[in-house]
């Protein structure tokens, strides 16, 4: 028996009293942690992802789609630009740009984006893969390791892509084949289908040929601007689209026997026509130098592309984010607060009831710090278990926000380690704890022994 | 053992109290008998050493209690004074085993599970040790509160109107249990209560 035990039984005895002051604090540090460990996650997501790519080249809009898009997979993506655009980056000789990615966007499969690009993506991520394993033709494609388990897909299989990412509003004809999948990266190539640019032209280039409309919304079905709703031009689009027999002769060339090199190259793209189009390019630069730092501007002000900087757009995204995190801090805060008043009025109420208890503790020997530290006690267990329960529902919260993200983004979140912020909440939180119970404990201990001999 | 010689005690609002000194040894019970108001509670805390009196001295085996200070006061209190209320306190979140160990922690007594299981068995409450008091009858609480008193083997026992609740057979039953437990301790017992039918039982008594 020590005072310890005596608090925690005198909480067990009568719970009712303490659940509201539980419940609130759960609330309290839980929102905090939640919002800790979210906050930590996002940040290191987009850094990991961030690859050292200095600028992302695409069709005119908000930059930070394109970046969202390009990047992080995540929004529609701006348009197309065409391949005549893209050349001078593509080109191994230009002075500036060290590695240059071409993107093609828009299809996917059941959820997951399909992307059309050279193997030069996989130095940008500092992916290592055998050549036997990667997309070399056409039609071929390597899975990420994370749509290759959601999807159980293993090599070999077969799949047809469909139009947009959303679902299967209707989905092309050709076969696309699993030719090789990628060990876990945790980066967003893990949630990706990787394959050849000319792939995307094979399935939808013939609308071309049918409209004669380049890089118009007619075949294109990334849409050309900001385009949220783009599954209604899928739908209006559906018939120019859908033909897919027709076999192109841009693209044919590839399987020529002069072409030897992979379609999955940025030199095989410069063999081909400039009316091709693709939807963005991932630049990183050979050096950081004043030249390298304007090419952005140049291609804003003189290009009917746009440039967009993923550290600027990202820190963009950031302070945006911070505008809501720092409210709902706020809000954690006060429920906090709240939750360290109601402990302290709920114990200041026990009191009234518990003097003569506390007054018989003190005629059988016990000091007045002794029950001073039992009234402590009391608060630092409610500030205890109500904290463990606030963890145990942020990372709930985060299991289920996780699901969510991966089944709406093909994002996951994992369950995190222990921050070092969060091992701060729990000491403030304790902290809390005694300060609530601070001023009932200085009245218990100023409890008046002689009244227990008042009865009569 | 116990020695008050010419007691006072004032509160702030009422005239002077003084009381009749007093000298008792183990074996001998003494009952202090008074009406409501003359004083008997404050006699009881004074004794105690719950009130300190504004003048005269309380010698227990030697040690001057008016002058320890208020936290020497409270250990003393809890090693050798053991109090029989009028109602009986309890620590209500615990059951009557713990609420013994309890008493032994706040009065930093080498816990003795043995004597305790003994005296629940002499009080015939043993079978109720795993219960809260709360749940308990008046008179099994009556007994646990004894019990509790006694636990620490006090040298004085103090008793506050024990048996003023309790009828004739109950009464009796409990003054002779508190006689029995002080003769084998061998401790002073100081009863103090209205309860004139107890006169009888007891030769050393005073009036206050």
């Amino acid at each position: 028996m020590n005072l310890f035990s005596i608090s925690w039984k005198n909480i067990l005895h009568k719970p009712t009293s303490v659940v509201l002051s539980l419940v609130l604090f759960a609330l309290g540090v839980g929102l905090i942690a939640f919002l800790l460990q979210v906050d930590k996650q996002v940040q290191q997501k987009f850094e990991n992802n961030l690859a050292g790519i200095d600028l992302v080249v695409g069709a005119k809009g908000s930059p930070l789609q394109l970046i969202l898009s390009s990047m992080y997979h995540i929004d529609a993506p701006t348009g197309n630009i065409s391949l005549e655009q893209a050349r001078p980056f593509l080109n191994p000789q230009h002075p500036l740009v060290d590695l240059a990615v071409p993107l093609s966007l828009g299809d996917s499969y059941k959820g997951y984006r399909i992307v059309g690009t050279t193997h030069d993506i996989l130095d940008l991520y500092g992916i290592q893969l055998p050549a036997e394993m990667m997309w070399q033709e056409n039609f071929e494609v390597t899975a990420g390791a994370g749509v290759a388990r959601k999807l159980n897909l293993s090599v070999g299989d077969v799949f047809q892509s469909s139009h947009g990412f959303t679902d299967d509003i209707h989905s092309h004809d050709q076969d696309l084949k699993i030719v090789g999948i990628l060990e876990p990266t945790n980066t967003v190539v893990d949630q990706l289908l990787l394959t050849t640019p000319a792939t995307f032209w094979k399935m939808h280039n013939h609308a071309e040929d049918e409209t004669g409309r380049n890089g118009d919304t007619g075949h294109n079905h990334n849409g050309n601007n900001h385009n949220h709703n783009h599954e209604h031009e899928h739908e209006h689009n559906h018939n120019h689209n859908h033909d897919h027999k027709h076999e192109n002769g841009n693209v044919d060339s590839m399987k020529s026997p002069e072409s030897i090199i992979s379609s999955a190259s940025n030199t095989f793209l410069l063999q081909q026509g400039g009316n091709q189009e693709i939807t963005s390019l991932l630049l990183t630069f050979k050096g950081r130098n004043f030249q390298a730092l304007n090419l952005g501007r140049n291609i804003n002000e003189n290009t009917d592309m746009q440039a967009a900087s993923p550290a600027i757009e990202i820190n963009r995204l950031f302070s945006l984010m911070d505008t809501g995190t720092q409210a709902l801090n706020t809000l954690a805060l006060a429920i906090v607060f709240v939750s360290g008043l109601s402990i302290f009025l709920a114990m200041l109420n026990k009191l009234r009831d518990r003097k003569l208890e506390l007054a018989y503790m003190r005629v059988k020997g016990a000091s007045r710090t002794q029950v001073f530290m039992l009234i402590i006690f009391e608060g630092l267990i409610i500030a205890f278990l109500g904290s463990l329960l606030g963890f145990l529902l942020s990372y709930g919260g985060l299991y289920f926000l996780s699901e969510s993200m991966e089944t709406n983004y093909n994002y996951s979140l994992s369950a995190g380690s222990f921050s070092k912020a969060e091992l701060y909440l729990f000491f403030s939180a304790l902290g809390l704890g005694v300060i609530a119970a601070l001023i009932p404990a200085i009245q218990a201990s100023k409890t008046d022994i002689s009244i227990t001999l008042e009865g009569n | 053992m116990l020695k008050a010689t010419q007691l006072e005690y004032k509160y702030k609002s009422g005239p002077t109290l003084t009381f009749p000194s007093i000298e008792i040894g183990s074996g001998d019970p003494l009952l202090v008998l008074g009406d409501s108001g003359s004083g008997k509670t404050t006699f009881l805390q004074l004794l105690a050493g719950i009130r300190k009196p504004i003048q005269g001295q309380i010698l227990f085996e030697d040690i001057p209690l008016d002058k320890l200070s208020d936290s020497a006061l409270d250990k003393f209190r809890g090693r050798n004074i053991g109090i029989v209320f009028q109602q009986p306190y309890f620590i209500d979140a615990l059951t009557v085993e713990e609420n013994i160990m309890a008493s032994y922690y706040f009065s930093s007594i080498k816990k003795n599970e043995k004597r305790g299981t003994q005296l629940l068995d002499r009080l015939n409450i043993l079978k109720k040790a795993k219960s809260r008091p709360r749940q308990l009858s008046v008179g099994e609480q009556q007994r646990v509160g004894i019990a509790l008193a006694l636990i620490n083997s006090p040298k004085l026992i103090l008793a506050d109107e024990p048996t003023s609740a309790l009828d004739d057979n109950n009464a009796q039953a409990v003054l002779s249990l508190l006689r029995e437990e002080a003769d084998r301790l061998g401790s002073a017992l100081i009863i103090v209560t209205h309860d004139k039918r107890l006169k009888d039982n007891i030769e050393q008594t005073i009036n206050l």
